[in-house]
């Protein structure tokens, strides 16, 4: 069988669903070897032995280079295992540096991107979702290795039966494109609620917060959900862009969207109208949020928020 | 400081956008400058506007006849300059194809020192072309900007990714992308309009470029759209009104998914 490469950003022991998942894509294409830029330790090897992962590459004398080449340096290190590994496909998540790493690998090799992707299939069939959710798609490469950058939760990940002993592989990285240079990297603080990307329930406040998401935070505790915000809140610095949701935020694809005091405009609908259920409490009848929620509730948020909170905080 | 701004004409992500069943490409009527290159244009305004006088901004694009019209508004904006990259050949390239083309496009338009472009097109949203560029041209890339600082011969960006966000510096010439977070993009004044209408456009095809029409559209990209299907629109469902107990119904319906 033919190897796959999953370009991995972080492995720690234990293994994130993140990076689980992104193996799972990889073994659609072949058999998965993981590239990281960090350093391994024996616990990493051998948790993602045990997660199907049959080789892992990593830069030789460290990643030091990297800090002069912003992602350049990854790019070179995942083109040179490409072309050791001669595989099939190259799966990287679908984040910020995973698609930059892929677009630069794309140009490179010219090789064809794919990003967004929703699920992979063997043959290196992808499916992704385009216009704000509003057609799927599918896509492949007429030629050369598949780069594709696959979204959170949408492959699933089955343990394989039994557990490779990977080998370790240490490449030189050379001759990296120029990249800019790294002054600061400021790690962000865990919030202690769900990863708003994987979140299966999101509690999302707009304008209509006025300033406080206190009421937003507490239905998303009794929910155990992640909180998540329109622009219109970000911008008025009630809560970090991370948080923002939306055609310049984050797309989330939740089992349940709850948005509070949230209009509805187009480009905050483009990042969450493929949630399976949505519900909106806004307290203006002729918002247009109402057209895309399977329950609306007309009325103050400040009154129903907490109200709900407590009738679900009672009930677990 | 010669600034290139990066420009693309898109469908208005107001109207319902639709994609030909038949040929699983995007159907371009009722388009505008994408709303994010608005951003890239602002960026290389205020560069141009915080360097020596005598700097210019060109705004730049590759696209079918009424594309002009976005390298206009960028005119209208105060961009100085305008490049229109226009062949049918180019229709149905990819993000590859894409790239070739406007660094060939950036190469002919002469030295310059930066190219800035938007987060990402509001039409394919891959945000692929920034970084293909920068690639291919060899070229640092500051990518996804929140926040541009303008220094003697380098510029520093914040750019925030998942896990953390970063303090990039490059030296000119370079690539630069910025996010809706990194400006507030002018209107076009009545003085901007008028000036625009004495600006010119320079419009160049493929041979211009010393590229093959096997080069770009179909030919010259390696990804291919085979299937496209529409999603059912969302229908809206039950809407009430608070009573008092709003928050109690909320709760049930909420336990009635069960998705706790
Ligand atoms: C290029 C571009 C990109 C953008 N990207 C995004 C994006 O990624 N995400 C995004 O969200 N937006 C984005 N926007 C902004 C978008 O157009 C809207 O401005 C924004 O989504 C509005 O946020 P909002 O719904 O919170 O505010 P508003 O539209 O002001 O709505 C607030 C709502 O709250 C209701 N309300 C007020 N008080 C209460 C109360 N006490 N109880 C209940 N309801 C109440 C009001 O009736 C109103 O409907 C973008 C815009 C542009 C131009």
């Amino acid at each position: 069988m033919a190897f796959s490469l999953v370009y991995l950003e972080a492995v720690e022991v234990p293994l994130s669903a993140t990076a689980l998942e992104l193996i799972a894509g990889a073994a659609r294409l072949g058999d998965p070897v993981a590239v990281t830029n960090h350093a391994v330790t024996p616990d990493v090897v051998a948790a993602l032995g045990a997660a199907g992962v049959s080789g892992v590459v990593v830069p030789e004398g460290g990643n030091e280079a990297a800090q002069q080449n912003f992602l350049s340096f990854e790019t070179e290190l995942l083109a040179i295992a490409l072309s050791e590994t001669e595989a099939s496909g190259v799966v990287l998540p679908n984040s910020v540096n995973g698609k930059e790493i892929a677009a630069r690998l794309g140009a490179k090799l010219e090789a064809g991107v794919i990003t967004d992707a929703i699920d992979i299939a063997a043959d290196g069939t992808v499916t992704k979702s385009v216009l704000a959710g509003a057609y799927t798609t599918q896509a492949h490469v007429t030629e050369g290795p598949l780069i594709v950058t696959l979204k959170g939760n949408s492959v699933e990940f089955v343990a394989p039966a039994t557990a490779e002993d990977p080998d370790l592989l240490e490449i030189p990285v050379e001759d990296v494109k120029p990249g800019a240079r790294i002054v600061e990297v400021r790690e962000k603080a865990e919030s202690g609620r769900p990863d708003l990307t994987a979140a299966r329930i999101v509690v999302s406040g707009g304008r209509g917060v006025d300033g406080d998401f206190s009421q937003v935070e507490e239905l998303a505790d009794a929910l155990g959900a992640a909180v998540a915000a329109s622009r219109a809140a970000v911008d008025a610095g009630w809560i970090g862009h991370d948080l923002q949701v939306g055609q310049t935020g984050k797309t989330v694809s939740p089992q349940l969207y709850v948005a509070a005091g949230i209009s509805g405009a187009i480009q905050h609908k483009a990042g969450m109208q493929t949630s399976k259920v949505i519900v909106a409490i806004n307290d203006d009848p002729d918002s247009p949020i109402f057209e895309i929620a399977d329950l609306g509730i007309v009325g103050d948020l400040k009154n129903v928020l907490p109200q709900a909170a407590a009738a679900l905080r009672e009930r677990s | 400081m010669r600034v290139l701004a990066l420009v693309k004409y898109v469908p208005d992500a107001q109207f319902d956008r639709h994609i030909d069943p038949a040929t699983h490409r995007m159907i371009r009527d009722e388009s505008i400058l994408s709303e994010l290159d608005e951003y890239a244009v602002e960026a290389a305004l205020q560069m141009k506007e915080s360097s020596a006088s005598g700097s210019t901004v060109v705004a730049l694009t590759v696209g079918p006849e009424q594309a002009a019209n976005a390298v206009k508004k960028a005119l209208q904006m105060g961009a100085d300059e305008g490049i229109h990259i226009t062949d049918s050949a180019i229709q149905g390239s990819d993000a590859l194809a894409t790239s070739r083309v406007l660094a060939a496009a950036i190469e002919k338009a002469g030295p310059f020192d930066a190219v800035v472009t938007g987060l990402s097109s509001t039409d394919a949203e891959t945000s692929l072309v920034p970084a293909q560029l920068a690639e291919r041209l060899g070229l640092p890339l500051l990518s996804f900007a929140t926040s541009v600082e303008l220094n003697e011969s380098t510029v520093r960006i914040t750019r925030d990714a998942d896990a953390a966000s970063y303090v990039l510096e490059a030296d000119f010439p370079l690539v630069l992308s910025v996010t809706d977070q990194a400006n507030e993009p002018r209107y076009p004044n009545f003085k901007g309009i008028m000036a625009a209408k004495r600006k010119s456009i320079e419009t160049l095809t493929l041979a211009d470029l010393g590229l093959t029409p096997e080069q770009v559209g179909a030919a010259g990209s390696k990804t291919v759209v085979v299937e496209s299907a529409e999603r059912p629109a969302r229908v809206g469902g039950n809407v009430i009104t608070d009573d008092g107990e709003a928050g109690l119904r909320l709760a049930e319906f909420i336990l009635a998914q069960k998705v706790l």
